[in-house]
């Protein structure tokens, strides 16, 4: 009896904390659920009056639009160069001794970990300002690259090591040249470790607010994540119809990547793809 | 066929292949100019804005104005200044109550207690759980910050509806209190997932010979689980207080308002250096920042040293 | 095809171990043959050497008389088979094959259809288009094996081509790469640990240890007349018995046993001198009663080998093992006694064969480099 009435409590107060959870944690998502197909949003999540009435008006907006081109142009960018810089790196402290080469790597990291980009604002501002590269997108990428490229580095080298260096010295016997052994076989046999690294580049610059908002002054060229807090109405109130269908449509691209990663490469990646 | 008699086989090793040194025959002037970009990026853009942090904070340069164009060496007058200022102590005491409160206490309790009763749960529950704490997560911080005005606002907020207190203020009454949820409820994914991950590697035979004894849940946590998880513990909780110190999300809450109630370090740093344009006085905060930063960081290192050092049941 | 010529090559790694010490070698126009040895040796860093993946520190490596010591591998002409065969696993097997004509900027017709005949003549027909991944290891091994042939090289070299493939397959593939060999009359340098597969491919084996030759010859002298002892015990499935002995009124007295000296020692053997003599099992007969000239003691052991067995007897001198025929196998327990079938014993003097002239000359040609 006593059990039973233990068994029953347990498992009421495993159904109150499970509600609670996702209670807490999809509340705040009802919102970015229903608003954008709301023909009278406000801020309150409620069932909506349906329609596509709003995406026209992002449509319709100038800046939404090219936000979101420059979203792509930022994180493409970045995540290219990060990708070139850290593989060609990466490879050659994989495959060529040089001293001391573990401890450089270390102090990267620890670095990149330590200057982030909150801590450094202040010399990363003034720098880009001495650089002109204040209002420059390729101002951002350069400095976002510069704190991704260490992680980007460990992990490729990684990937690089795990690889047997007779792929390499088979195609050198065969007549192959140093660049032909990198095009016809280095790559392609890494193309899992660029690919990761990639994604979760344009992955970290896609959702990052501060250095475009601390080094972008033109509204033409701010990105996705600053453009959405200058929508307001005419009237000062913040534009809902276009923040809510803006930010969905922002939101995506996100959500489809992180699930194309999870289904290729599984939660092994957890640690990566944000931050 | 005879097996390969060789009786000295294992007696001499192999010596290193050399090929390892240079599989490629990219050569040493080659293989330094593969990594030149990367170095020059990484020099220019991540350690020289560290080091210049340490002669700016020296200096009275300021936004606009005459020290815009002939800033002055001040010695540490900067450093006087900022941690005589009130309003770095305070942000101080708020930063210490944002990382202990969302990151220590929040995401590492809520994250755990989520992995540990998600963790034999088959099926759709489990995957509606993981799939929206996993989606506060990686959603931009824009966005969510946005989601949060919403369900936060006093006129038509979702939260007072469903309180039925309209008209409370919540960004204004519990700035920081406000920031410290949305920070649990944005960040507890890692650690559930890290905690899942270790409570994985808990056998399973543990787990029922607990059962089996009797032990409590509270029992079976402290015996069984706690000593297996240990080792992550305390490396998760730096990584996790190292990125909540450094977090700027906030700003795009509360903009460290009202009357500076919610200004973090991150938003103070921003205010001082770029709202108010003392940027040599910002640059003192921001040497201050990485100092906090390397000493977490260093701290972190010799506790994954010790874990790795430590037996392998502890980890 | 070429003839290879080594002389003086030397290879110190950074760190002081040196993997080749002056090693002199010559193997001949379409020869087929193996460096044998423990690892350690010396035997994959001569490979790689000759095949350009090691630059030497000293010496020099010559193809056809034609010098190729500082030629980068690729000018070399040679078709190399790594142990984990390196197939690059995001090309197709034809892909594969023909990727050393594709270096060469072949028109990809002519690499694909030369590609096709490759593979083909190893058995691969109907897998062109499969990644390696998609292949058993005999496969795989195959199109390694292709894909060092298809562009026709002057020296062709395989590392351990045999040693990643399971016991059953590793007999027909080495059937296989034998008659390969054969019909190519192509100049073959293969390295092995495994004393059977060198016995069995090869036209002459080069027996290394620690960065020298200790012995080369035909599969037949290696087996029957280990030049030293580290190739008597190197050499045979079931290790030669080497038993401690002394020479006492021109006899030599071993394991309770009294011999003659043999006929090739004869007059070069001091009175007391302390020898180590060695007879193979194989080359021992058992008998069941006291014989003279023959190593006496119980039976403790005996090991089934099927068509044979080995029986361990242990005697005066410490274990002795005989190979007796199907059949006779004797009881564990009984006593025994080992007779050394004439002319089969070897003695050996502070770990070299005591022997005549004829034998002086090959060990001078196994130290090439120092002439």
């Amino acid at each position: 009896m006593n059990e039973a009435v233990r068994g029953a409590l347990r498992r009421i107060g495993l159904a109150t904390f499970v509600s609670a959870v996702l209670g807490f944690f999809s509340l705040p998502l009802l919102w970015l659920a229903f608003a954008p197909f709301d023909a009278d949003p406000g801020v309150s999540a409620s069932l909506p009056e349906f329609t596509l009435h709003n995406f026209r008006v992002l449509m319709d907006n100038p800046y939404a639009l090219a936000s979101l081109r420059n979203s792509v142009l930022l994180a493409g960018g970045t995540a290219a160069l990060v990708v070139t810089c850290a593989a060609l790196a990466a490879y050659a402290l994989s495959r060529v001794r040089v001293p001391g080469r573990d401890a450089l790597l270390y102090v990267l990291l620890l670095l990149s970990s330590i200057v982030t980009g909150t801590a450094a604002m202040v010399p990363v501002f003034l720098l880009a300002f001495d650089l002109h590269l204040i209002d420059s997108r390729l101002g951002v990428v350069l400095v976002l690259t510069g704190g991704l490229l260490p992680a980007a580095i460990f992990l490729l080298k990684d990937f690089t090591d795990a690889t047997p260096p007779s792929y390499e010295e088979a195609a050198r016997v065969f007549g192959a040249s140093p660049l032909q052994v990198l095009r016809h076989v280095v790559v392609p046999v890494i193309r899992p470790g660029l690919a990761t690294v990639g994604v979760w580049a344009v992955a970290q610059v896609w959702g990052d607010f501060l250095m475009p908002f601390l080094l972008l002054r033109d509204p033409d060229k701010a990105p996705a994540s600053v453009v959405m807090y200058t929508f307001y109405t005419e009237g000062g109130q913040p534009d809902l119809a276009l923040i809510s269908t803006f930010s969905l449509l922002y939101s995506l691209p996100v959500v489809a990547m992180y699930l194309f990663v999870s289904r290729r490469y599984g939660f092994r990646f957890h640690g990566g793809i944000k931050r | 066929m005879a097996p390969p008699t060789s009786p000295r086989a294992d007696v001499a090793a192999e010596p290193a292949r050399s090929g390892a040194d240079d599989a490629a025959g990219l050569g040493r002037a080659r293989a330094a100019a593969f990594v030149a970009p990367a170095l020059v990026l990484v020099a220019v853009f991540l350690v020289f804005p560290a080091l210049w942090t340490l002669y700016l904070g020296t200096t009275d340069y300021r936004l606009t104005g005459v020290a815009a164009s002939e800033p002055r060496f001040v010695g540490t007058a900067n450093y006087r200044d900022v941690l005589g200022d009130g309003d770095f102590h305070r942000s101080l005491w708020l930063t210490a109550q944002f990382v202990i409160g969302s990151a220590v206490l929040g995401q590492t309790l809520l994250g755990f207690a989520v992995a540990w009763v998600m963790r034999d749960r088959p099926g759709p529950v489990r995957r509606l759980v993981e799939g929206l704490v996993l989606l506060a997560w990686i959603l931009p911080s824009s966005v969510i910050a946005f989601l949060w005005i919403a369900l936060l606002d006093r006129d038509g907020g979702t939260l007072n509806a469903l309180l039925g207190t309209p008209g409370t203020a919540w960004l204004l009454d519990h700035p920081m209190g406000c920031v410290i949820v949305f920070n649990v409820w944005h960040g507890t994914a890692f650690s559930m997932m890290l905690y899942g991950a270790a409570l994985g590697n808990v056998p399973p035979s543990h787990l029922e010979t607990a059962a089996l004894a009797g032990a409590s849940t509270l029992q079976t946590l402290r015996d069984v689980v706690y000593p297996r998880v240990r080792g992550h513990v305390l490396t998760s909780l730096l990584l996790v207080g190292l990125w909540t110190f450094n977090d700027f999300t906030p700003f795009l809450i509360t903009a460290g308002g009202p009357d500076g109630r919610s200004e973090i370090m991150s938003v103070y740093v921003y205010r001082t250096a770029l709202g108010d344009g003392r940027l040599g006085a910002g640059a003192a905060v921001s040497l201050i920042m990485i100092l906090i930063n390397l000493a977490i960081a260093l701290v972190y290192l010799r506790a994954l040293r010790a874990r790795r050092a430590a037996p392998a049941g502890a980890s | 095809m070429a003839a290879i010529t080594v002389r003086g090559l030397t290879k110190v790694y950074p760190g002081g171990v040196r993997a080749l010490d002056a090693l002199g070698l010559d193997v001949a126009d379409g020869e087929f043959f193996a460096l044998l040895g423990p690892s350690g040796c010396g035997k994959t860093t001569l490979l790689r050497t000759i095949a350009g993946l090691e630059a030497a520190s000293g010496g020099t490596v010559a193809f056809d008389g034609g010098e190729v010591t500082r030629l980068p591998p690729g000018r070399r002409g040679v078709g190399m088979v790594f142990q984990d065969y390196a197939l690059f696993p995001h090309m197709t097997v034809l892909d594969n094959i023909a990727y050393p004509l594709r270096v060469r900027r072949r028109p990809r017709a002519d690499r694909h259809a030369r590609a096709a005949d490759a593979a083909r003549l190893l058995g691969l027909a109907g897998l062109e288009a499969r990644r390696p991944g998609e292949l058993s290891g005999g496969q795989q091994q195959r199109v390694a094996l292709a894909r060092a042939l298809v562009a026709e090289p002057r020296v062709f070299l395989l590392d351990e081509p045999l040693s990643n493939l399971d016991a059953r397959l590793r007999l027909e593939a080495r059937t296989r790469l034998k008659r390969l060999q054969r019909d190519l009359a192509i100049t073959t340098v293969f390295v092995t640990h495994d004393q059977a597969e060198a016995l069995a491919l090869a036209d002459r084996i080069a027996v290394m240890e620690a960065g020298r030759i200790r012995q080369l010859g035909t599969p037949e002298e290696v087996f029957r007349r280990p030049a030293n002892v580290f190739a008597a015990s190197f050499i045979g499935s079931t290790p030669m018995n080497l038993l401690a002995g002394t020479v006492r009124d021109g006899r030599v007295a071993v394991a309770g046993a009294e011999l003659p000296v043999p006929d090739e020692a004869r007059g070069r053997l001091g009175e007391g001198e302390e020898i180590v003599c060695g007879v193979r099992p194989e080359y021992l007969d058992y008998a069941s009663e006291a014989t003279e000239g023959a190593f006496p003691g119980i039976v403790s052991v005996v090991e089934h080998l099927g068509g044979s067995a080995l029986v361990t007897l242990d005697g005066a001198g410490g274990a002795v093992h005989v190979v007796v025929g199907e059949g006779r196998e004797p009881e564990p327990g009984a006593a025994g006694w080992a007779v050394p079938r004439p002319g089969r014993v070897l003695v050996y003097r502070d770990g070299e064969l005591v022997t005549g002239g004829e034998e002086e000359e090959t060990r001078m040609d196994t130290t090439g480099g120092r002439r």
